[in-house]
């Protein structure tokens, strides 16, 4: 019995961190940006709402809608403005420029918010758990927070595979050139899923700030979590980057069983055997 | 006063000089073909008339406009449609998506829209859900030319559309280009088979390395003249 319950919990990990890999397999997907930043704007996410929640007094749920919005927004400008202008044959402008705005984001917090660790109180919900047969119970938040990651990619499928805007999307995934003779605008296509990266990056925020502790400095180590995900998965499908997710979790729950101090070398550790055997990922869908 | 007027057009590629001042006129309604050799500076021809390369708001005249160094979405919603070299079809997108891109954002009214461009080509309605790289060379160039169509061009531009066909296919895609002009376009055709642009063609320009060698009507041009512009000598 104690097996099935490392096994939910591990899989409810791994919602977590599809939440995390999410926006960064969406960015990645249709720009070939890698988003060095990706673990700290999580962290923004995460102090958004808990802006709202301390200074606003805003009920966490309403916090929370208002910090996506701010954070869709901030995606949209950024990309707009700045990282647009990395993109290009060279891949390295984006990676010294996002990589350059992780610093600037773990100081602005560090400033701003003090290297105190906080964490998001989701009120009644916070610590309870639901009781299934045998004993074994599943918490609450980690459940919502799985429902949370299917929910999300469920949308971005939708999105993708059934709206103009998504085969623009994947138009300009394919051949950025022959999709603006098509009159598709690759800067506000790129604008748009970096807003969208970042709403989806503020859910994660709130899962992280609910289940854990978060401080300004945590951000890189997410990020890692995050792209092990994404490479565990496949690059370019959504429900491959949940399934890497769920692997990732399920590591390190069962690493943690065994010796606690073992849980992220486990993850590391199927995150290279998956990286020698497949190296382009479980469920890989971008061809060449 | 022309529909579409190139006054001068050079345009370069870092330091490399591909045209040196390209004078073209088309009128509303004609079908021109650009014949020349690998290099002669065709395909940047059309890439600085769909705002792939930089250059000179008037050197480049169409409906009465400067349109030169407009970007590309912007010369799309003008009337220019591009028929790319290689056809460069969306992998990840299915036939009929393919083509649904070719409207995208844009509402014109016009003859094409899909059931159009699934009676001009019907092959494409049953394999509208297949990826478009599973359908043949000629099958890939019709979701090509549909997919231009379905900005519903005043001026469509084909880039080497008989490139690596059979030549049965060939001829039907050029069947269905007589059909596109019935409804109205204008179309500049860039060949590397002369004797189909001279079939296609109301009039003819050959360019040899950046420079217009030899313009006129088909029926004016004898092969050895033809010949001697595209070659150089």
């Amino acid at each position: 019995m104690q097996i099935l319950e490392v096994i939910i919990q591990g899989i409810l990990l791994g919602g977590l961190y599809a939440l995390f890999a999410t926006g960064l397999s969406l960015i990645f997907g249709i720009m070939r940006l890698v988003n060095l930043a990706h673990g700290d704007f999580m962290i923004v996410g995460a102090f958004a709402v808990l802006v709202g929640v301390n200074a606003l007094a805003l009920p966490i749920l309403l916090a929370a809608i208002l910090a996506g919005c701010f954070m869709f927004i901030l995606g949209y400008v950024l990309q707009y403005l700045l990282l647009n202008r990395t993109l290009g044959r060279d891949i390295l402008p984006p990676l010294l420029v996002t990589f350059g705005l992780s610093i600037i984001l773990q100081n602005g917090m560090l400033e701003t918010f003090s290297a105190d660790t906080q964490r998001l109180n989701m009120g009644a919900i916070q610590e309870q758990s639901i009781q299934l047969f045998g004993g074994l119970a599943i918490g609450v938040v980690p459940l919502l927070t799985f429902i949370s990651a299917v929910l999300v990619i469920m949308f971005l499928n939708w999105l993708f595979y059934q709206t103009e805007t998504g085969r623009a999307f994947r138009a300009t995934s394919d051949n950025p050139e022959i999709a603006q003779l098509m009159g598709i605008d690759n800067n506000r296509i790129f604008a748009l899923a970096m807003a969208l990266a970042m709403v989806v990056v503020t859910i994660a925020g709130l899962y992280l700030g609910a289940r854990a502790t978060f401080d300004p400095l945590i951000g890189p180590g997410r990020l890692v979590f995050a792209f092990e995900a994404v490479i565990i998965g496949g690059l370019g499908s959504f429900w491959g980057t949940l399934a890497g997710g769920v692997i990732l979790g399920l590591a390190q729950t069962v690493g943690a069983q065994i010796n606690p101090e073992w849980q992220i070398l486990f993850g590391h550790i199927v995150f290279l055997i998956v990286l020698v055997v497949r190296p382009r990922g479980l469920f890989p869908r971008v061809a060449g | 006063m022309a529909f579409l007027q190139t006054h001068h057009l050079t345009a370069f590629y870092g330091d490399f000089q591909a045209l040196y001042g390209i004078d073209f006129i088309l009128d509303e309604g004609e079908t021109i073909a650009i014949v020349g050799a690998n290099g002669a500076g065709k395909s940047t021809f059309l890439a600085s008339l769909t705002g792939r390369r930089l250059v000179e708001p008037k050197m480049i005249v169409f409906d009465e406009k400067p349109i030169g160094g407009l970007r590309p979405a912007e010369i799309l919603s003008r009337g220019i449609a591009l028929v790319p070299e290689g056809r460069q079809l969306f992998p990840s997108l299915s036939v009929e998506e393919n083509l649904l891109v070719g409207n995208y954002g844009r509402k014109v009214r016009g003859p094409w829209n899909l059931s159009r461009v699934y009676s001009l080509f019907p092959i494409l309605k049953e394999r509208k859900h297949q990826a478009s790289t599973s359908l043949s060379g000629g099958q890939q160039q019709m979701v090509a030319l549909g997919r231009a169509l379905m900005s519903n061009p005043r001026l469509l531009l084909c880039d080497e559309i008989s490139l690596g066909l059979a030549p049965a296919v060939i001829k039907d895609i050029y069947v269905a280009l007589d059909e596109i002009r019935g409804e109205g376009s204008s179309v500049v055709i860039v060949e590397q088979n002369i004797s189909q642009a001279l079939d296609a063609a109301d009039r003819l320009y050959c360019l040899l390395e950046g420079r217009v060698t030899l313009t006129g009507k088909p029926s004016e041009l004898s092969m050895d003249r033809i010949r001697s512009a595209y070659f150089g000598g």
